[in-house]
């Protein structure tokens, strides 16, 4: 386990020699050695998790361990950021699921890049978000966190505008990069907030905790480090000591800012703006960065301080509500969507939410949610990534992202077919697929920690989940080809084929993973079904299909007739609820026009206007000093002698 | 007075270089002053010998010579770093000699003698022996800065800096003298403990500070002691004033801390504020006359007075905190400065320019020589003190040791003063990458340059970056 920091360590050294030496001189060599790269990176994280629980066991909850760490920036005693690797079982199941996709979508895009201009940026740049995404998902500290959390989102930023002669893209690019920044705002502010009761508490329970903590970690451990802040003494100690805020604790407040941070990169309601956007990207990275991987990483976040937000209480609330909401305000946008990229883009974002609710459920003695929440999460990165890919090869095929220029292609593209309706099934939670099984945990997790309306609400949108993607399958797949290219589409090459299977058995298979086995939370509780919970899913997964299927599968009339039905409501949400306008409207009209405007008027006039006074004064003074350069000796021992005689006047005062 | 074999095996570095100097004036006569790159291949590789001896005496700490030679971290640290700035100015000066057509074998041992003339400074632990070592150190200097000899401005420079040079070694020695009747004795030491016991300043005392405090101030060249050195800096040359502007500079820097920021320490109150003032004034001056110079060895010149400024706040702030930051900062100057010589040095050789160090022979560099324009980037985003360069921490741990210990003032002068400082450094990098080039882009590009310049820029991140190392050796290290 010490190797762990190969895990992150092999995408980084690639993304350097990738970028620095391969890309200059074969495009074609940099794809196949960044994809190479993933793949070493992933059996090391396989192995790793092989070791581990070898060594510890499953069924019961394993160590934290830190085999490998460094000081990186040393600002006071205990407090001391750290560059390392922590291992516990979540970092582990993010490290295979974050190795895994990865490496299968670098493959990918060997095929669906290819020939394109930036071929090697493009993997220069999947490299260094994967890099960034490990380095994060194994981070010891809320620094490093921090860190990797702003690289994933240049890296991000980066690939959405990856084709930066498009508009769009580059508009889409800004758009995440703000929408994220300004959430991480919140995240900075909970960092500063929990790093300086942290540093208050430490001198009274740090040496408690390094007791506990010994043999687990190979350097001591600080004031940042998760096993600290997570502790629940920490947690006692900001309780009792740190006051109120508005009637919140101050560890809660702490908690909410984190969870800030977490919505923005989750994109949860009302930061979810930029998601659907970031679709401009190139299709395999949207399958990695914004459904797999980068978008869970505020799920990841709020996982690894359950401790703290449990301790706390309330943000675990505010998770739930807000994971609740928009788990369903996303689904029932993603039902009118015609790109299918996009009604995929809701998608995630109501699984998302599907997660994060899972995780406001939870309690610290009843971690169920917790449990279903990582679970979701891994079945999850398998059909989404595939649903994606398969999309990828659809685009690839038609070159068009409207579902209406497709129809029929089950039997030209069959095995994008197949992928793309095992995923389907997968996500719509027929049983015995992946997305049956981890919905089912939430579900159940809802219900047992007394949350009715959550549950409601989680089963209404199982239902919903079915009937949006059956129609983007069945129009897409059935009927008749709509259009002159859907006529003439084309399996994609063997290159992307081969990942869209691998995912495909994952996302088949994934569910019957024992997940409440290797994360320890399950508490003798067995991992099966429940069949109290599971038919009632199952059956609002069928009435989805069999809804979709009545609607989709027939002649145009039906579906017109419905939209027609439902009149100015049905506009209301193919608008998306007009979240967008709602934004450009206070940016545009309230942000710009009465508070930048006044503050640019200063900052043009009073603040460049010292400036320039000081760049004046400077010149000024520079031309006074010019005449004193004599180049004269007799000058500068003139003013040697006057300095001399100076100084001894001066040490003179002092003394009298 | 006896000498044991530890005496011996402590000042091995020196010795080393003492053979190095004799074996290289035998090996140019043996040449019969044809042809000395044998004369650079000793050298270089006795720097690298001794800066190995130097490294393997970390951790052992006592006094050697009865009480002469301090065997601390600091002096240790410093010889190391000494040792890299005379092997990396031995291996890019041939290519220089040779375009100035200046075939001389002697610069190499003096070369050798003046790394040398430094170390016995920062290890002295009594006034007279560094004063050896001074001289060591700047006799060889007076040398070679006029070592141009069919140059008027090379002669010129090196009589001007031998007048100024004897000048503050005068004051130096009278200084000295003075602090011998005052105190009885010339040990760093026995001037604490008389100060501890007796904080109060006589006129003799006060006559024997602001003597020392002169000659320290010319060698460190602050205001109003700083005019030579562009003059000197200017006339040398170039691959001298960038050994000059680093070695020498740091050398004396760290005998300051040794006897103003520890020996003097006790009647700190007395020149606290005399030193502040030095120093704000050190710094306007510098960045100021900066700003207006159309040639670059005279801007980086100017450059040197202005961080010399900076790092007189450190010691100002006198605690180990402060003495650490300075000792970082002054390694890491060394690398920023050296570097930016090398590559101005290189720029300098370019087709159809005069050789006469105008800003215009940058111009449209940047992407003909992607090497060159890179580590030039960093060595000025160093000197201007961005992240993610050493330069940067080092005015990050300069100026906080300075917050600490409640000098707000130097502490935001400094700032004030790094926002002018980029001004005239971006300039270059302006040049490099937003002008066009005009004329024949092509410049020689001879393999220890190239070393130079990609040693010195991965050094500069990698201790920008993961500073942790050497800090904590300075915190460590430092008195």
């Amino acid at each position: 386990m010490r190797n762990a920091w190969l895990v992150p360590g092999i995408p980084f050294f690639s993304f350097l020699i990738v970028g620095l030496f391969i890309r200059p001189l074969s495009e074609k060599a940099a794809g196949w050695v960044a994809t190479a790269a993933l793949f070493v990176s992933a059996f090391f994280a396989y192995s790793i998790a092989w070791d581990y629980f070898s060594h510890f066991g499953i069924g019961h909850e394993g160590p934290a361990l830190v085999p490998w760490a460094f000081e990186w920036l040393r600002y006071q005693d205990h407090l001391t950021a750290t560059i390392g690797t922590l291992i516990d079982p979540i970092s582990i199941l993010l490290m295979v699921v974050v190795t895994t996709v990865s490496a299968l979508v670098h493959l990918y895009s060997i095929g669906y890049m290819a020939g394109d201009d930036g071929y090697g940026r493009y993997f220069t740049f999947l490299n260094l978000f994967s890099f960034s995404m490990l380095g994060l998902v194994v981070a010891p500290n809320i620094v490093q966190m921090f860190v990797c959390w702003e690289l994933v989102g240049v890296s991000s930023f980066l690939l959405i505008g990856y084709y930066y002669r498009k508009p769009s893209a580059v508009a889409a690019g800004k758009k995440a990069f703000i929408v994220t920044r300004f959430a991480d705002l919140g995240f900075l502010i909970g960092i500063l907030i929990l790093g300086y009761f942290g540093i208050e508490a430490f001198p009274h329970i740090g040496a408690k905790i390094q007791q506990e903590m010994a043999g687990l970690s190979s350097i001591p451990i600080q004031a940042i480090d998760f096993a600290f802040i997570n502790h629940p003494a920490t947690a006692h100690y900001i309780l009792t000591t740190a006051g109120t805020v508005l009637g919140l604790s101050t560890l809660a407040v702490a908690c909410i800012l984190i969870f800030m941070g977490c919505a923005g990169k989750s994109a949860m309601f009302p930061l979810h703006i930029w998601l659907p956007d970031a679709m401009e990207g190139p299709t395999p990275v949207s399958a990695l960065i914004h459904a797999a991987t980068m978008v869970v990483a505020g799920v990841y976040l709020v996982a690894r301080l359950f401790p703290s937000f449990a301790a706390a209480g309330t943000p675990l609330d505010v998770v739930a509500f807000i994971g609740t909401f928009t788990c369903a305000f996303a689904a029932i946008i993603a039902c009118t969507q015609d790109d299918i990229k996009r009604v995929l883009a809701f998608s995630t974002l109501s699984q998302l939410g599907y997660m994060m609710l899972a995780l406001g459920v939870a309690t610290a003695v009843s971690p169920l949610g917790h449990t279903a929440s990582m679970f979701h999460l891994f079945t999850h990165a398998f059909f989404k990534a595939l649903l994606f890919l398969a999309a990828g090869a659809l685009i690839h095929g038609v070159h068009s992202n409207e579902i209406w220029d497709m129809g029929g292609l089950r039997k030209k593209l069959p095995v994008t077919h197949l992928t793309f309706l095992a995923a389907t099934l997968a996500i719509a939670g027929v049983p015995p697929l992946s997305g049956f099984f981890s919905k089912d945990e939430i579900l159940r997790a809802a219900v047992e920690n007394h949350h009715p309306i959550v549950f409601g609400v989680a089963l209404f949108v199982a239902g919903l989940t079915a009937f949006y993607m059956f129609r983007i399958y069945f129009i897409s797949f059935w009927g008749d080809a709509r259009s002159e290219k859907a006529e003439h589409a084309h399996e994609a090459p063997a290159v992307m084929l081969i990942p869209l299977i691998a995912l495909a058995l994952l996302a088949i298979f994934a569910g019957f993973v024992p997940m409440g086995e290797y994360l320890g939370t399950s508490h003798g509780g067995h991992h099966g079904i429940h069949w109290n919970i599971a038919i009632p899913a199952t059956l609002a997964g069928l009435i989805g299909i069999a809804l979709s299927a009545f609607m989709y599968t027939g002649t145009r009339e039906r579906y017109v007739a419905v939209a027609r039905a439902l009149g100015g409501m049905y506009t209301v949400v193919k608008n998306k609820f007009y979240v967008d306008e709602v934004y450009l409207f206070v940016t545009k009209n309230i942000i710009f026009h009465y508070i930048a405007r006044p503050i640019a008027w200063f900052d043009r006039h009073i603040v460049d206007g010292a400036i320039n006074l000081y760049a004046w004064l400077t010149g000024a003074l520079g031309r006074g000093l010019k005449p004193l350069q004599t180049g004269q000796v007799q000058t500068y021992s003139a003013w040697w002698i006057s300095g001399a005689v100076f100084f001894i006047i001066l040490l003179w005062m002092k003394l009298s | 007075m006896s000498y044991s074999l530890t005496d011996i095996f402590g000042v091995l570095p020196e010795l080393i270089l003492v053979v190095t100097a004799i074996t290289a004036i035998l090996v140019d006569v043996a040449s019969k002053g044809k042809d000395s790159s044998a004369t650079m291949l000793v050298t270089a590789v006795g720097f690298i010998v001794s800066g190995i001896a130097a490294i393997s005496g970390v951790g052992t700490i006592g006094v050697l010579m009865n009480g002469a030679v301090f065997q601390d971290g600091f002096t240790t640290a410093f010889r190391a770093i000494f040792c890299l700035i005379g092997f990396l100015t031995a291996i890019f000066s041939p290519a220089y000699l040779h375009f100035r057509n200046i075939r001389l074998g002697e610069y190499y041992p003096l070369l050798t003698m003046s790394v040398l003339g430094m170390m016995v400074m920062v290890g002295a632990a009594n006034l007279l022996l560094f004063f050896i070592g001074l001289e060591t150190m700047s006799i060889s200097l007076y040398i070679l800065v006029s070592l141009n000899r069919t140059n008027s401005k090379s002669i010129e420079a090196g009589m001007k800096y031998l007048v100024m040079g004897a000048f503050s070694s005068a004051f130096m020695l009278y200084g000295i003298a003075l602090m011998f009747a005052v105190v009885g004795s010339i040990n760093y030491n026995d001037i604490t403990n008389y100060f501890l016991a007796d904080p109060t300043l006589g006129p003799l005392t006060i006559a024997a500070v602001a003597l020392l405090l002169t000659g320290f101030s010319f060698k460190i060249a602050v205001v109003p002691f700083q005019f030579w050195s562009v003059d000197v800096y200017e006339g040398a040359p170039a691959t001298v004033t960038a050994f000059m502007s680093t070695g020498p500079k740091a050398a004396a820097f760290v005998v300051f801390i040794r006897v103003f920021g520890i020996a003097l320490h006790p009647v700190a109150s007395h020149w606290t504020l005399l030193l502040s003032w030095i120093a704000i004034l050190t710094m306007v001056f510098g960045n100021v006359a900066a700003l207006r110079q159309t040639n670059i060895k005279r801007m980086l010149a100017y450059s040197s007075i202005a961080h010399a400024g900076y790092l007189l706040v450190g010691i100002v702030a006198g605690n180990h905190a402060a003495f650490a930051a300075t000792g970082y900062y002054l390694a890491a100057y060394a690398l920023m400065n050296l570097g930016a010589f090398a590559a101005v040095i290189i720029v300098n050789q370019r087709h159809g320019t005069d050789g006469s160090y105008r800003f215009d022979a940058l111009k449209g560099l940047g992407f003909a020589h992607p090497l060159l324009g890179i580590s030039l980037t960093i060595f000025m985003l160093s000197l201007i003190g961005l992240p993610p360069t050493a330069g940067f921490l080092g005015k990050l741990y300069v100026f906080s040791a300075a917050i600490e210990t409640g000098h707000i003032v130097l502490a935001v002068a400094g700032l004030l003063n790094s926002i002018i400082a980029t001004y005239y450094y971006l300039r270059v990098i302006v040049l490099m990458y937003m002008a066009k080039p005009e004329g024949d882009t092509t410049i020689p590009r001879p393999l220890p340059y190239a070393i130079t310049l990609i040693v010195l820029s991965v050094l500069i991140l990698l201790i920008g970056v993961f500073p942790e190392p050497v800090i904590s050796l300075m915190i460590a290290v430092a008195p």
